[in-house]
């Protein structure tokens, strides 16, 4: 099995939750009545619709195309009319523009792409269109428009693909149930992003609670060396980008908004090498993906291969409802996700998980002064000095906490998760984060 | 003994001399005026007038480069006080006191969702857009109260900010602190204020909040164009010519507000307009 990587810093939740949907195989909703697709799915500008209410479209029809560099093209979940463009409460809490289709129940398919079945002969510029065309965003959680993480800059050489199936985040299975049950397509996802970048191998990072992933990937790729399965400690965040490059390759990302293209490595979800083999080889447009609706208010919790679009309030159902009023909705992982007001908010491309804590599980704090006891400096897998820069946040010496990199946290959670005062830490970088943008807009 | 006493008498009797010396040949003149002005300054430091703190005020004032009226926090008396130091004619200004212009308590603008963050108005917003249902409204959780050097705002039981116009000294310290722009600095005398600053049509507008301007123009129509002036869909009073506080009752939806302290004055005109029409 080889050894076991990992990385300094990070938390381990002793109760990771996973043991709720890590044995659900993946289900297929039901068709519904409305879905609200937003137009900002991704990082970047939100795509400009190009349909008009009481439009008729067509399951997989283009509804929006991408506006600008950073940015990506949107399609129908199924076929019907447009009801209205408006705005409609997003996952950030703010209102977000958003195409609400009124289903028809047919569900008919527009003609798909035409498949690129000879994809190995065919040119990587050609296949990076087809991957922009198709609308396909990094399916880990970020949602970055993949064909511009897969052109590098000139001068730039890529030489380590990694494919991250680490799934880090506490409670969530749902990579974990894709390579499970289709290993062979993960795979060729992996084998078609390898060609398109032009690397030797490819190297998988799945942690070690996850053996018969594992397994069942080695199986499907035939033992074959051109792909390589490495076991990785089970500690969040695990299956970050930077963390997961350190682990597997020992090559640290530069600090200050450094890219890992500048060491030369390609990250990519597990999931989305499945969506950009379905985008190349079936000309199938991203319109679905896989989420976990887990937590113990749920009666019947589970991993479904929702549309973009679905109403929380469907999803919910899917699940079976609640059997008790949980204490909160979160969109993500209980470290990285948000907590939401509204049930009306959608799945989007990059919606991983939906979470439900029961009112025990959410405990109502105030954040009391920082004692300095140093634990948040531990475990930050940025090595930032969290408790000083929360204190520069504070006293709203926000160039100060530029000075301190604050910019370079991710927003993991790990400082919260062990602060023993409660601090309300990562809101803080957040709002430093924002202010310095917002700051920097100004001056410009 | 004798010679360590005598030693330091002589010691303590030549510094003496020296220091006197010193303060006859190194003397700094400071003009006795910036000292009495700044006695009657209000000493709060608040950096309303511009400059750092009250002393820097006396001697700009005491300099010619600033008119005591443009201090935002001395009353009239103060105002007239400092022209007598000064020699100067000062003619005190209408004040200017901070009103939140919005009326959507808990009650009338319910919650949307639990906030337990950052316990201030900014962090709030950038964490989840709102708390309360309309997103124009005062937040409450009192960024305009850490702000204000003067302890003239409360926030209400009711959650929303409130200032007490009778402590209010009009610095401007609040208006820069609310995250959504609610505080508006207003003349004194005005009787009676819109308290809304939602720019929402009235079907979205009464979701939201039982008390939001619906902008159906009943005070514009009650007060007359010179003193109510019509933004989208939203009422607002041109306080250079304030509408008397009958209008109050004029607003179908409640959202003009009397000035803290002048309900009862309301009342006394409300009901004796009522007996009027009664006979």
């Amino acid at each position: 099995m080889g050894k076991v990587l990992f990385f300094a810093g990070g938390i381990h939740p002793e109760n990771d939750g996973k043991y709720l949907t890590e044995k659900c195989s993946i289900q297929e909703p039901p068709l519904f009545s409305e879905y609200t697709v937003l137009l900002s799915q991704h990082i970047g500008a939100p795509a400009k619709p190009i349909v008009k209410k009481k439009d008729n479209i067509l399951k997989g029809q283009k509804i929006a195309v991408a506006a600008g560099f950073i940015s990506a093209n949107i399609h129908a979940p199924t076929s019907g009319t447009v009801k209205d463009i408006c705005n409609c409460p997003g996952p950030n809490g703010m209102p977000s523009p958003a195409i609400i289709i009124e289903s028809d129940g047919e569900d008919s398919a527009c003609e798909p792409m035409e498949p690129i079945k000879d994809w190995e002969n065919a040119k990587p510029e050609e296949l990076i269109k087809r991957i922009a065309e198709a609308g396909i965003v990094g399916m880990g959680g970020a949602a970055f428009p993949i064909n511009v993480k897969l052109s590098p800059p000139k001068g730039k050489t890529i030489d380590k693909l990694i494919l991250n199936g680490a799934e880090c985040e506490p409670y969530l299975t749902a990579d974990h149930r894709l390579m499970l049950e289709s290993p062979e397509t993960v795979i060729k996802g992996a084998r078609l992003l390898k060609y398109i970048l032009g690397t030797k191998r490819a190297l998988f990072g799945i942690e070690n609670n996850k053996k018969d992933a594992m397994n069942a990937l080695r199986e499907a790729q035939a033992y074959n060396d051109d792909i390589v399965i490495q076991n990785l400690q089970v500690h969040y965040p695990q299956g970050a980008e930077k963390q997961l490059i350190y682990a597997l390759t020992g090559r640290e990302v530069p600090n200050k908004g450094g890219l890992p293209l500048e060491v030369g490595c390609v990250v990519q979800n597990v999931g989305t090498a499945v969506a950009v083999y379905e985008a190349v080889v079936e000309g199938k447009s991203l319109y679905e993906r896989i989420t976990t609706v887990t937590g113990t208010p749920l009666v019947s919790p589970g991993n479904w291969k929702f549309r973009v679009g679905t109403p929380l309030s469907e999803v919910l159902r899917c699940a079976g409802g609640v059997k008790e009023n949980p204490g909160k909705v979160i969109l993500g992982g209980p470290m990285m996700g948000m907590a939401q007001h509204s049930l009306e908010v959608p799945i989007s491309k990059n919606t991983s998980g939906v979470l439900l804590l029961s009112k025990d599980e959410t405990s109502l704090f105030e954040g009391n002064p920082c004692i300095s006891c140093g634990k948040c400096v531990d475990v930050c897998p940025m090595n930032l000095i969290p408790s000083v820069i929360s204190l520069q946040v504070e006293t709203e010496a926000f160039e100060l906490a530029e000075e301190y990199n604050v910019g370079d946290c991710m927003e993991c959670g790990s400082c919260s998760y062990v602060c023993p005062a409660k601090r309300p830490l990562v809101q803080y970088f957040k709002k430093a984060k924002s202010v310095i943008a917002i700051n920097k807009r100004k001056s410009q | 003994m004798t010679g360590a006493i005598l030693f330091l008498t002589l010691l303590g009797l030549a510094l003496g001399v020296l220091i006197g010396i010193a303060t006859k040949v190194f003397a700094v003149y400071i003009d006795p005026r910036v000292e009495e002005t700044e006695d009657l300054l209000p000493g709060a430091n608040c950096g309303g007038c511009g400059l750092a703190g009250c002393s820097e005020f006396a001697k700009a004032l005491v300099a010619g480069k600033v008119e005591p009226t443009d201090c935002p926090v001395c009353s009239s008396d103060d105002i007239n006080a400092i022209g007598k130091v000064l020699g100067i004619k000062a003619l005190s200004e209408i004040k200017d006191v901070a009103v939140v212009m919005c009326c959507g308590d808990n009650e009338n603008s319910p919650e949307l969702s639990l906030y337990n963050g950052i316990n201030d108005c900014a962090s709030a917003v950038f964490a989840a857009g709102s708390v309360k249902a309309c997103r124009y409204g005062c937040l409450g959780l009192g960024s305009c109260v850490h702000a204000c050097p003067f302890n003239a705002i409360e926030i209400t039981e009711a959650g929303i900010a409130l200032v007490h116009p009778d402590l209010c000294v009009g610095c401007g310290k609040c208006v820069e602190a609310c995250p959504r722009d609610l505080i508006k600095l207003v003349p004194e005398t005005a009787e009676c204020h819109i308290l809304c600053s939602s720019p929402l049509k009235a079907p979205a507008q009464r979701k939201v909040c039982k008390t939001g301007c619906i902008g159906c123009r009943k005070c514009l129509k009650e007060a007359g164009k010179d003193s109510i002036e019509m933004d989208g869909f939203l009422a607002k009073i041109k306080y250079e010519n304030a509408p008397k506080i009958e209008l109050v009752n004029a607003c179908p939806v409640k959202t003009i507000k009397p000035k803290l302290g002048l309900e009862e004055k309301l009342k006394k005109i409300t009901e004796a307009k009522k007996v009027k029409e009664g006979k």
